[in-house]
């Protein structure tokens, strides 16, 4: 479904991604991994199209996207869950949803997303007149996540999701990733909770320093005695 | 004393109704810089340039200003929006302020402009309305700056609705809050500025229409406005559009009670000296959120 082929990306002069590679099966729930700052976000930019990659490929579905600008991209029907929720802050929890499904082929069955959103985070649906910007942490990621199943995504890209929330809400985070993933969309998660990320991932890349160093299944990776070192302090 | 209050409230109605269209002209500044925090230092030139093409239709065709209005806002939004297009956007994205010189350029070029091509002697049309009047308990309303008023109130009203309430109010408004998110959603965001530029000149456009039966005009009319425009944009607090109301009214009382109790001729310094008062006690304008 997605294939990167050797992407080289850049803020400016400086280099960030070397030849990353990795591809995301229909179906899937693929998982990226990494420390801080080793270019887990920027991959994410490349894919959505808010950055355009120096040198190589992005293809979605066999056709090349990496020059297209992120409002065709989420047309096209790939989705980001951006890091830090950006939300809409001054507009409520409703017009944050309803600007989720802006696009003529969401704005169809807008009523249905809507419903299905509110009926999956009832919280959303008991502040839905509130404003974005007054929800605690937990609740604007779930309104992060519910705003992106607005546009139907096929392929959903979630930029580690359960950063900056309490225990328990990391657990309902991934709990919902996977339950997004059963109802038939293809999840790409970005993580730096590696332990939880391996457990739920059918398959997991690994990136150190902008190039991608290990891929395996997520039992094999977790098993994987230089992950373990790395990234669960074992 | 009752003529002292009826002269007090003379005063204040002139004020207001003048008022409002500053409100209209600070609106359209306000918005394209809370969407793309971009100073427009045109934005008076788009409203001089309003003023002469109504002028010249007028003289042309004999078209009653008030008939004129959707040519000269349709004209206006397209100018806004190619202009945009062309030469403010690419610059806005820019890493360095350079629209501030395009914008200062583009100004520099209309009223250059204007001056060549209707020289440089104040100009007016006489309309049979032009110094009507009615009167109401004992105050006397201009007609055509009272229709202009209530057009203005009918504009800002819609435009306050199609905010709050359309697909593309709401995609202005995240474009605002967000721009990456916003394109995340699908909204392209470079449209919704050019969009956003439209109508800023189309409001600065319309305000000039409004403003000619009752304003003689110069080709560098429109530095005045820009002036009046960044005035009534910072006492309503920089992007906030409710706010520029407040200060569009502001303005125009203070320039009127200035003009009637002090004197006429200064009445352009009043409205500063208003300004310069109020940002010294309140320095994120009238309605803007104080910093703490
Ligand atoms: N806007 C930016 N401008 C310049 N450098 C950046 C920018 N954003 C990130 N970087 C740098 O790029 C590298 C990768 O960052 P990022 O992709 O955010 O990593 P991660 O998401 O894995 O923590 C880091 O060294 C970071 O400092
Ligand atoms: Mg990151």
């Amino acid at each position: 479904m997605l294939e990167v082929r050797e992407i080289d990306a850049f803020y400016g002069p400086v280099q960030v991604l070397w030849e990353v590679s990795f591809r995301v099966e229909a179906g899937e729930l693929v998982t990226l991994v990494g420390a801080n700052g080793a270019g887990k976000t920027t991959t994410l930019r490349v894919l959505s199209g808010l950055l355009h990659p120096r040198r190589g490929q992005v293809l979605f579905e066999g056709k090349p996207i990496h020059h297209l600008p992120a409002h065709r991209v989420t047309d096209l029907g790939l989705a980001l869950i951006p890091e830090g929720r950006q939300l809409f802050p001054d507009m409520t929890v409703e017009e944050n949803l309803l600007t989720g499904s802006y696009l003529p082929r969401a704005r169809r069955s807008r009523a249905e997303s809507l419903a299905r959103v509110y009926q999956a985070f009832p919280r959303l649906k008991e502040r839905r007149h509130q404003l974005a910007g007054s929800l605690s942490g937990g609740e604007q990621q779930m309104l992060a996540i519910g705003r992106a199943l607005m546009s139907q995504p096929r392929l959903l890209m979630l930029d580690e999701p359960s950063l900056g929330l309490a225990p328990l809400l990391v657990k309902e985070v991934f709990r919902i990733v996977e339950e997004i993933r059963a109802q038939g969309v293809t999840v790409l998660l970005v993580e730096q909770n590696v332990t939880q990320a391996l457990a739920v991932a059918d398959r997991a890349y690994v990136l150190e320093n902008g190039r991608i160093t290990l891929e395996g299944s997520g039992p094999e990776l977790l098993g994987d005695e230089r992950v373990r070192a790395a990234y669960l302090g074992i | 004393m009752v003529e002292g209050v009826i002269s007090l409230v003379q005063s204040l109605v002139n004020g207001l109704l003048t008022g409002g269209i500053y409100a209209m002209v600070g609106i359209g500044l306000s918005l394209v810089f809370g969407v793309m925090r971009v100073i427009n230092f045109a934005h008076g030139e788009f409203l001089a340039l309003g003023m002469y093409l109504t002028l010249w239709l007028f003289r042309a065709t004999g078209l009653d200003p008030f008939l004129a209005i959707p040519i000269v806002v349709l004209a206006g939004g397209a100018l806004g929006w190619v202009t945009n297009r062309v030469l403010v956007g690419p610059m806005a994205s820019g890493p360095e302020k350079g629209y501030i010189l395009m914008t200062v350029g583009i100004g520099l070029v209309i009223s250059n402009g204007l001056l060549l091509g209707f020289g440089a002697h104040p100009q007016s049309i006489y309309t049979s309305y032009s110094t009507a009047t009615f009167q109401l308990a004992g105050v006397s309303f201009s007609l055509p700056l009272t229709l202009s008023f209530a057009i203005t109130v009918v504009v800002i009203a819609a435009l306050y609705g199609m905010l709050n309430r359309t697909e593309l109010g709401r995609a202005i408004r995240a474009t605002a809050q967000n721009p990456a998110a916003a394109e995340l959603q699908g909204i392209d965001t470079q449209r919704v500025r050019n969009a956003v530029f439209a109508i800023g000149v189309a409001l600065a456009s319309l305000a000039g229409v409004l403003l000619l039966p009752v304003l003689y005009v110069i080709p560098t009319v429109g530095s005045v406005f820009t002036r009046k425009a960044f005035v009534v944009t910072v006492l309503g607090g920089m992007g906030n559009v409710l706010g520029a109301i407040g200060g569009g009214l502001l303005l125009g009382v203070a320039e009127s009670l200035g003009a009637t109790y002090l004197s006429s001729g200064y009445r352009d310094a009043f409205g500063l000296i208003a300004f310069l008062l109020v940002l010294l006690l309140r320095p994120a304008g009238l309605f803007g959120r104080s910093q703490a």
